[in-house]
């Protein structure tokens, strides 16, 4: 194992997949010499050239239907959406294009591509660039999504969703950027559709992903030092869900708490809620989302609007004394 | 395209697109057909031949839901295009696509589209994907006026013009997006214009001369083989009958109608071409006939094709 940051391990998985096969490149707003906004890229285009890390004009919806014109001629594209928020601009091209040929040419093309994004809370960036977004694509049919909350997984999510031959949303979060972590010296490949329980338990589940499964891993501990034994399931992919993993989890534990950080409403919380109850409905479930509001700028409003770690202690022991 | 090299194919082509639009117009009547969305190109058919018959084999092409016309006349089977139309199991795209999606890879179509001007992007990524490997092709981009107005149009023709990539785009300009003609929806209503925003080639072509669009697109897609960057054609046409089966076409005269009928793209070539004498009123009657004959065919095996099965909804949504 070596240390490694969650940034430093998507590009150390990028770079290998681009050295392993010459059809992957990567295409977005400032990912050559900038490094991307994040610097998840940077240092790609003195390995690769501009031709095979290609900075775009701003054009959103180019980014993502040139990458789908890419794929479907034979090229492995991972586009880079610079914002979650601004893939409102792409949508169509996601949406009705990416997730649609392979099933509208009766399953006769494939679009291999990756969207890379960043969404979330913890920089103060305000409404438009701190949302989370990915219910929008856990909905659609065709796509897969994938939200890694640790290095090792985003390297190993990256490999996958390069490999794979469906349109994959592989969504960062900007607060993880630097979270260090141990990452496997040989290859690593992490299938699309697997959770992961990071931390065992017996007495409650927590599921959550992302960031957010972090400050659930805290919380978890909390409760553990007052004799509370908590799992921690980390969902990973978010479509395809791992529904075995889920039940699992809530067979052994009976009682289930859901946390995101993207808010309630129609949210995925409700998704992995509604999930709990039909695959174990006997299991006793809660959830906590981020807030049904605009996020602000200020960090005091950013931080009341996503679910604490004070709020997850309290939900958990509420829901064992339920 | 190896089939359209002679005169008579390209009359031929043109002929064949005219007569299975009007075929599917009666099976439509009939109750046989997979829903109300047909947009039919009846009227457009020199545009689509005459762009088509400049390509190479190998070329690729982006078509959208007014693409029959592209289809055939890359030569695909109209047995299966009959029974895409249908809802058939045996068509091209097993029932799922339909006639708004119908496309096929092995043609080089990349996809028809049911967004408009969603296809421009998607054929700009495939002309960057043959730049970056090597190859020779060109794609071919067509779409409506109408299009012209989406932001992806915009996103695409700036980004082709700076990488100079083997594309060439053409406004199948019939004047109208469903009831809204150019001169109410575009500022400039001589939309090649446009290419100058990009500095790329913009050309304007009669759409109802095969042959003039056969030689602008030629110019255009070798300009693109060569590596010398996009070119932006308006092929000005009409389209006879309404946006889609159930349009009567009120926001337009009878009178302007006739005048562009006067103008039919098939008429007129045939015409051309017996006065050539490369042709004779009786090889056009035997053309008629052949083409009877295909339609007659692909009707009955559609026809005798079996619908898919319920559970084939759930299957080809992943690769
Ligand atoms: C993005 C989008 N907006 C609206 C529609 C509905 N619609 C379908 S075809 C059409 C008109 C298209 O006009 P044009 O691009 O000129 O092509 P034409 O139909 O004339 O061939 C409209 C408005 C659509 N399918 N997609």
């Amino acid at each position: 194992m070596k240390e490694m940051t969650y940034r430093d391990a998507i590009r150390e998985g990028l770079w290998e997949e681009m050295k392993r096969d010459d059809r992957v490149c990567l295409l977005g707003e400032d990912i050559g010499v900038y490094g991307g906004a994040y610097k998840v890229t940077r240092g790609l285009l003195d390995e690769f050239g501009p031709m095979r890390v290609l900075d775009t004009p701003m054009s959103e919806a180019l980014i993502a239907g040139a990458a789908v014109g890419m794929a479907l001629v034979g090229l492995r594209p991972v586009a880079e959406i610079m914002y979650i928020d601004f893939v409102t601009l792409a949508m169509d091209q996601i949406v009705n294009q990416a997730a649609k040929f392979h099933f509208m040419t009766g399953g006769k093309v494939k679009v291999p591509m990756v969207l890379r994004t960043q969404g979330g809370t913890g920089r103060s960036a305000a409404a438009q660039h701190s949302q989370s977004l990915e219910a929008w694509f856990v909905h659609i049919p065709g796509l897969k999504v994938v939200m890694p909350a640790t290095p090792a997984d985003a390297k190993g999510l990256i490999k996958a969703a390069i490999r794979d031959e469906n349109p994959v949303i592989f969504i960062e979060h900007k607060g993880l950027y630097n979270l260090k972590g141990p990452v496997p010296e040989e290859e690593q490949i992490i299938e699309i559709g697997k959770a992961d329980v990071k931390k065992e338990g017996k007495d409650l589940s927590i599921i959550s992903y992302s960031k957010m499964l972090h400050t659930c891993l805290s919380a978890a501990e909390k409760l553990e030092e007052e004799g509370i034994s908590t799992e921690v399931l980390d969902l990973r992919s978010l479509r395809p869900m791992d529904d075995e993993a889920i039940k699992k989890s809530a067979e052994k534990t009976g009682r289930v708490l859901v946390v995101t950080e993207a808010n309630k409403t129609a949210g995925t919380s409700a998704e992995i809620f509604a999930r709990v109850t039909e695959l174990v409905p006997k299991a006793r479930v809660a959830r906590i989302a981020g807030k049904d509001v605009v996020i602000g700028c200020s960090p005091v409003l950013e931080k009341s609007s996503i679910p604490s770690e004070e709020e997850i202690i309290e939900a958990a022991k509420k829901l064992l004394e339920s | 395209m190896k089939h359209l090299k002679t005169p008579e194919s390209l009359l031929f082509y043109m002929m064949l697109i005219r007569e299975f639009e009007l075929k599917i117009a009666e099976m439509f009547a009939y109750g046989k057909l997979a829903g109300t969305m047909f947009h039919l190109s009846v009227g457009q058919e020199a545009t689509s031949v005459g762009t088509i018959a400049a390509l190479e084999e190998g070329d690729f092409i982006s078509s959208h839901h007014r693409g029959h016309g592209h289809m055939i006349a890359l030569g695909a089977d109209i047995k299966l295009m009959m029974a895409e139309m249908f809802g058939k199991r045996t068509g091209y795209c097993k029932g799922k696509g339909g006639s708004m999606h119908i496309a096929d890879i092995e043609l080089g179509n990349l996809g028809a589209n049911g967004i408009v001007g969603a296809g421009i992007p998607i054929a700009t990524g495939a002309a960057y994907a043959v730049r970056y490997r090597g190859g020779k092709q060109v794609v071919l981009c067509p779409f409506g006026d109408g299009a012209v107005n989406e932001g992806v149009f915009h996103e695409s023709l700036n980004f082709a013009a700076l990488h100079k990539l083997p594309i060439v785009y053409v406004i199948e300009n019939n004047q109208y997006a469903m009831s809204t003609s150019v001169t109410k929806s575009t500022s400039i209503t001589d939309l090649y214009k446009r290419a100058c925003a990009y500095g790329i080639s913009g050309e304007f072509v009669d759409g109802m001369d095969v042959e003039a669009v056969l030689e602008t697109t030629k110019k255009a897609v070798e300009r693109a083989r060569r590596g010398e960057g996009p070119t932006l054609i308006e092929s000005r046409t009409y389209r006879y009958y309404g946006h889609s089966r159930s349009d009567p076409a009120p926001y337009r005269t009878k009178e302007e109608e006739e005048e562009w009928k006067q103008r039919d793209p098939i008429k007129q070539y045939q015409r051309k071409l017996i006065e050539r004498g490369i042709i004779t009123e009786n090889d056009v009657k035997k053309m008629g006939e052949e083409i009877q004959k295909i339609l007659d065919e692909a009707v009955k095996f559609a026809d005798e094709s079996p619908y898919p099965e319920p559970s084939e909804i759930f299957e080809d949504i992943y690769a």
